[in-house]
């Protein structure tokens, strides 16, 4: 992608800012994916090169951790949480009416480009289950109106 | 007139920044918060008698209160009168969570004002030597589940010559049910700061690592305007406290993986790699990262050092019971009435946490069970709720206590749906590296499958062998913790719960 090369002159200077920090990849990694939306494929071998590594262990850091995407996201992020807590307080409910509203599988993007969902285990807001995050924000005590709610604003918002 | 509202995240999941709001104008102050989750947005009001409380609130709720406030403060529909005096409160026992939703997490003043500082002050002036006896004589055990006396590895650590040695905090806390250290790097994050300023000194590491889980933006945040506070007053860099000694600290952000929160993945993650664990030995006291010698400690037990510091040994001891001494902050999670935290020594029953604090479900249904120690730990059924929270006497019922954290449920929870995603889970977070754990969760869930597909009860018999066949061998032939003890979940839900596989009995298959 052209528009990827654009991204060039940031990563060099993020790149020489972190390299000399030991074990400097994984905030490498997250400064790039909040810079960018994601992890570009012109960003790899710019990283190897700095780290003196591989682009096999590059890409083997990025595939082995959840957070980190290699294609941009849609506009907003929703995570349920998924785990025990939220379970025992009707979180399966909610997958059902993301997945019937969205048209998704627990994982991927809207068609419309508003939302992509994922599964989080665990947002620490146990104690007010069901929980879920929207754009880095947590929402707790969900209620399938709250939900709806919260998906009516992304969807409007273009 | 001083009005408190906490900054805690859940606390703002659930509307105290909408309420902060709607009280623009006024003398607000921004604290910690008390843990009384169910409580928030949970407004305080200096008074005379002490502070008084109103929650949960809602923005709508702002102007009758601030009306009441005028009046008779009692007479709102959501006054509850002295904070403190709330029985849920009033019964702990809050050592390391003191000052929770009493200061404001950034202020140092605030801190100093509540006793902060003063181990580290009683650790500059005794020395590493007695500080570390000060630490094994606690009977201090790490809180992040596994419970090794602390005081061995500061020993360890100390003992072992190198040019750099670290502390690594596992700020990695991903046992669902569980928000303690969350809490406390939100709401108190100097201390945290403190007890690894002591670790540094009295191990003679000087630098440190907190590794958060990114699931806490904010807790990451807190803690690096913390970090740039005690370093501009002199508690971190090259005299820490007047020590004439080096310690200085980073925060680094996980990127997902649970699995992180295991040790030794943990140190691989910081290094820059994929998270998979180490065998052990060599111990990480030993060589841990970098392949350095490293203090590893979650939160907690780091936190709890300044307090055994600044009040003795002795004092810390003279709480909880056997083995397990001192008090855990635990945790009230999943369908329950009065979620939130509950520090007390070890030592009371689980009854009384999930009945006196918890109130019960929240649903109102009959109680089914309760997950305590996060998603590996076992499902306990409410026949066994008189067992007291303590390391062994949990670990005697094939049970554990983990982190602390208790995740309720009503009879409308599927125990062999929440067997299967024990397993599920398993699957998707194990590093890959020991067959037992990458390849037996994805076998589980599987057997599972089969199980509750069977059309007949000898289908079923026979598939649940097989399953309690294969949890042993997870059990005793992983690598780390989450391998070795996913099948908690699982057979201890078939051994309470048979009928919900459609089993008859659990003594059927064996």
């Amino acid at each position: 992608m052209p528009d990827e090369m654009l991204q060039l002159p940031m990563l060099h200077s993020l790149l020489e800012r972190h390299k000399r920090s030991p074990g400097a990849l994984l905030p490498i990694l997250h400064e790039i994916q909040e810079g960018i939306g994601y992890i570009p494929d012109v960003a790899i071998p710019e990283i190897a090169h700095a780290l003196n590594q591989s682009q096999a262990e590059i890409r083997g850091v990025i595939s082995f951790y959840h957070d980190f995407r290699t294609a941009p996201p849609a506009r907003h992020i929703l995570r349920l949480c998924r785990a025990e807590s939220c379970k025992s307080r009707g979180a399966e409910q909610l997958a059902a009416q993301l997945r019937e509203r969205l048209q998704l599988d627990d994982h991927g993007s809207s068609a419309d480009g508003s939302i992509s969902l994922r599964p989080v285990y665990c947002l620490g807001a146990c104690a007010c289950s069901p929980a879920l995050e929207l754009d880095g924000k947590v929402h707790a005590r969900l209620s399938a109106e709250r939900l709806d709610a919260l998906l009516d604003a992304c969807q409007e918002d273009v | 007139m001083s009005l408190y509202l906490p900054s805690d995240s859940l606390a703002c999941a659930v509307g105290a920044d909408e309420v902060a709001l709607a009280l623009a104008g006024q003398d607000l102050q921004r604290t910690s918060s008390r843990g009384l989750y169910w409580l928030e947005p949970l407004l305080e009001v200096d008074t005379p008698q002490g502070r008084i409380g109103f929650g949960p609130l809602t923005a709508a709720d702002v102007p009758s209160v601030l009306d009441a406030l005028q009046g008779e403060p009692s007479a709102h529909p959501l006054a509850l009168g002295l904070v403190e005096e709330l029985p849920y409160l009033k019964t702990q026992q809050r050592l390391l969570f003191a000052r929770a939703g009493i200061t404001r997490p950034l202020s140092l003043d605030d801190y100093r004002a509540h006793g902060g500082f003063e181990g580290l002050t009683r650790a500059v002036s005794i020395g590493g030597e007695q500080t570390a006896t000060e630490v094994f004589d606690s009977g201090l055990r790490g809180r992040g589940g596994a419970a090794f006396p602390a005081g061995i590895k500061w020993r360890t650590v100390r003992a072992t010559q190198a040019a750099q040695k670290y502390i690594v905090c596992n700020a990695d806390e991903g046992d669902s049910g569980t928000f303690a250290d969350r809490m406390l790097m939100e709401g108190d994050p100097f201390l945290l700061i403190e007890g690894m300023a002591i670790a540094g000194i009295t191990v003679g590491a000087s630098y440190g690592y907190i590794y958060v889980r990114s699931e806490y933006p904010q807790a990451v945040a807190t803690l690096r305007e913390a970090l740039e506070i005690a370093r501009s007053n002199g508690y971190l860099g090259a005299n820490v406290g007047g020590s004439g000694l080096a310690f200085d600290m980073e925060v680094r952000v996980g990127a997902g993986a649970y699995i992180c929160g295991e040790e030794t993945a943990l140190l691989d993650s910081l290094e820059g790699k994929r998270g998979v664990v180490r065998a052990k030995p060599p111990i990480p006291a030993l060589k841990g990262l970098f392949g350095l010698p490293t203090l590893v400690h979650n939160v907690l037990t780091l936190a709890s050092v300044p307090l055994i510091l600044a009040k003795g040994a002795q004092f810390y001891r003279d709480y909880g019971m056997g083995r397990s001494l001192g008090t855990m902050p635990f945790q009230l999670a999943g369908n329950i009435r009065h979620g939130g935290l509950v520090e007390r020594a070890f030592g009371l029953t689980l009854r009384e946490l999930v009945d006196e604090y918890g109130g019960g479900t929240a649903s109102g249904r009959p109680l089914k069970a309760a997950q305590v120690g996060g998603p590996l730990g076992a499902w306990v059924p409410p026949n066994q709720f008189d067992t007291p929270l303590d390391y062994e006497a949990f670990a005697g019922i094939g049970a554990m206590l983990g982190h602390g954290g208790v995740v309720v449920a009503d009879d409308s929870l599927d125990m062999a749906h929440m067997a299967r995603f024990a397993l599920q889970f398993c699957a998707e977070e194990s590093c890959g590296k020991c067959t037992p754990c990458r390849i037996g969760s994805t076998r589980g869930v599987e057997v599972i499958d089969r199980l509750l597909a069977a059309p007949d009860q000898n289908g079923r018999d026979a598939q649940a062998i097989i399953l309690k066949d294969l949890c042993d061998t997870m059990q005793y032939g992983s690598l780390c913790a989450l391998g070795g003890m996913a099948p908690f979940p699982v057979v201890s839900a078939l051994k309470h719960f048979p009928a919900d596989f459609g089993l008859q009995s659990s003594e059927a298959d064996q």
